[in-house]
């Protein structure tokens, strides 16, 4: 299926409310943008709303704004594919935060300049919080789904807990209830690194290019963490980069070097380093228990909708454990809850990537 | 229900309509589908095969990959009114203590096995001294998942030593009913209904 025929359309949506925060603040003049898919039917009863995670876009089945590439997830959504476009109308969002056209640090305040660090703290909920207010105006009461993998799926849970009569199904992929110890540790070295850099200029970095390298860095320690290190023993080992032998220098000598140089750079070609540092934070305040009395069962209590979650082998970012307390949590208050670790070398990556049965299962539980 | 397997269908033909039911090793997902369309049960299933739990999702089932041995204590206790466990009781570690789960989590439950004192496991065994490869133990003893094996008449024991009710018994030779007096020499399988 080609991208062409995808029927899409970019939209924006500026919020006439301000937009109430989880640190206790509103903030006004919030702007969503967004993409949809496929088209909403009379009764407005085929919407799935797809959550992107955290370097994500709104550009789910599209070509990406800045790099021109094909959309994060073109393999899962489109004509025919798992998400049948032809069958539900997909509607996808940059988060609040983020810096694809939906309000975030990089945007103008109301004194002309943009907030950089004086825009407020935000949480996963205040996220799903501005999604809604996208359905509000959508007029779509209840979705057919909501389908989230790693940030995305934080926000599905968010979304299941917190505004239950909103989807009928919710899909969690390589996700979590809560950020662990060691999810908040890596986040936190990106951010030193972030603003270790001295062009990050407490955030007052405007127009310019700001900390490059520290995001760059940052990305490079991320990336590590959505690879299994199978994978990265399979497809760098120890190569070297385009040399026959060490150089006894600090170039790349090793492919991996070379690879990760490669990802932080030209990750700082199309994300906000600000942006980075609030929706890192987000995601490490996120603790779907403890928003709800520290049980997690408690958080959907009562709830109506089916739920599916997926876990791979070898993710150790959000490894299976994590996937499994929610099914346990899900299960002791009844709802109707499937829960399957699959296999699959690429950490976790895997549910951006060609795992044959995540497009069974996906499709089978959108029915 | 005639595609089902024998002991399948015993077993969808006695759960009450309407009832919950939890299937402990649902495979791909046969006896829920069934349970689900022509007994409208609130059905879900655990299965520690991947690619069964993605076969089930994908029949619009909800079924939780899952061990027997570890991962019945995380559900409450009478959480359905049926626990079911097919052909399963003799690949777990401890069938026991997975016994006493089921009736935990179940009002009632469904256990069906194959019977090691069927007779030509017997005749195995007395005339040529193996571990018996038949139709319904179709794998050599190394490879086996049936780590404990079990008779009709150890599974009885147990059942009394644990101090549960039998509601019903059913005994099969292929898709044909044996009677109570022959099972222990000629049930291939056999289909128990317990209560506490």
């Amino acid at each position: 299926m080609s991208q062409a025929d995808i029927l899409t359309a970019s939209h924006v949506l500026d919020l006439t409310a301000p937009l109430p925060l989880d640190g206790g603040q509103a903030l006004d003049g919030v702007r969503i943008a967004y993409e949809t898919y496929g088209t909403l039917n009379a009764d407005k009863s085929n919407a799935v709303l797809i959550f992107h995670a955290l370097t994500g876009d709104q550009c789910v089945a599209s070509p990406h704004p800045i790099t021109g590439k094909p959309g994060w997830w073109i393999r899962m959504v489109g004509p025919g594919k798992p998400i049948d476009t032809d069958r539900v109308f997909v509607i996808c969002a940059n988060v609040l935060g983020g810096c694809y056209g939906s309000t975030g640090p990089a945007s103008t305040a109301a004194d002309g300049q943009p907030y950089a660090m004086r825009f407020p703290v935000i949480t996963i909920r205040d996220m799903v919080r501005a999604q809604v207010a996208v359905l509000d105006a959508l007029g779509i009461a209840q979705l057919h789904a909501v389908v989230g993998g790693s940030m995305g799926g934080m926000q599905a849970l968010s979304l299941a807990a917190n505004w239950p009569e909103r989807a009928r199904a919710v899909l969690v992929i390589a996700s979590t209830a809560r950020h662990s110890a060691q999810n908040i540790a890596f986040h936190e070295v990106g951010r030193q690194a972030i603003m270790a850099d001295p062009k990050w200029k407490d955030g007052d970095y405007g127009a310019s290019k700001g900390p490059e390298k520290g995001l760059a860095v940052a990305r490079m320690a991320a990336h590590i963490t959505y690879l299994s290190e199978e994978g990265m023993h399979d497809k760098f080992g120890r190569k070297l980069q385009d040399r026959e032998s060490k150089t006894f220098g600090f170039d790349a000598d090793f492919q991996v070097e070379s690879y990760l140089r490669h990802q932080g750079l030209s990750f700082t070609d199309r994300f906000d380093a600000n942006s980075y540092l609030y929706i890192t934070r987000a995601m490490d305040y996120f603790d779907l228990a403890e928003e709800h009395g520290g049980r997690l069962a408690d958080a959907f209590a009562g709830t109506k909708a089916r739920f599916c979650l997926v876990s791979f082998d070898t993710d150790w970012l959000y490894p299976t454990a994590e996937s499994r307390t929610i099914a346990h949590a899900l299960s002791a208050v009844g709802a109707p809850v499937s829960f399957v670790e699959l296999s699959a070398p690429f950490g976790h990556d895997s549910f951006l990537l060609d795992v044959p049965t995540l497009d069974r299962v996906i499709a089978g539980f959108l029915q | 229900m005639s595609l089902l397997r024998p002991d399948l269908a015993v077993i969808a033909a006695h759960v009450a309509p309407g009832s919950k039911v939890l299937d402990v090793g649902c495979g791909d997902g046969d006896l829920l589908a069934a349970l689900r369309d022509e007994r409208q049960a609130d059905a879900r299933g655990m299965e520690l095969d991947p690619m069964g739990v993605a076969e089930c999702v994908a029949r619009g089932l909800s079924v939780i990959q899952g061990d027997a041995d570890r991962d019945l204590a995380f559900y409450p206790d009478g959480a359905v009114d049926y626990a079911i466990l097919s052909q399963t009781l003799q690949t777990t570690r401890r069938p026991d203590l997975v016994l006493d789960e089921l009736l935990r989590i179940g009002r009632k439950a469904f256990v069906s096995f194959p019977n090691f004192a069927h007779w030509r496991v017997r005749a195995s065994l007395l005339w040529h001294g193996r571990m018996p490869v038949t139709r319904l133990l179709p794998i050599a003893w190394y490879e086996t998942p049936n780590i404990h094996h079990v008779t009709v008449s150890d599974f009885r024991d147990l059942v009394s030593a644990r101090g549960l009710t039998v509601e019903g018994a059913w005994f099969l030779s292929g898709d044909k009913r044996i009677s109570d007096a022959a099972a222990s020499w000629r049930a291939e399988h056999a289909v128990f209904l317990l209560s506490r």
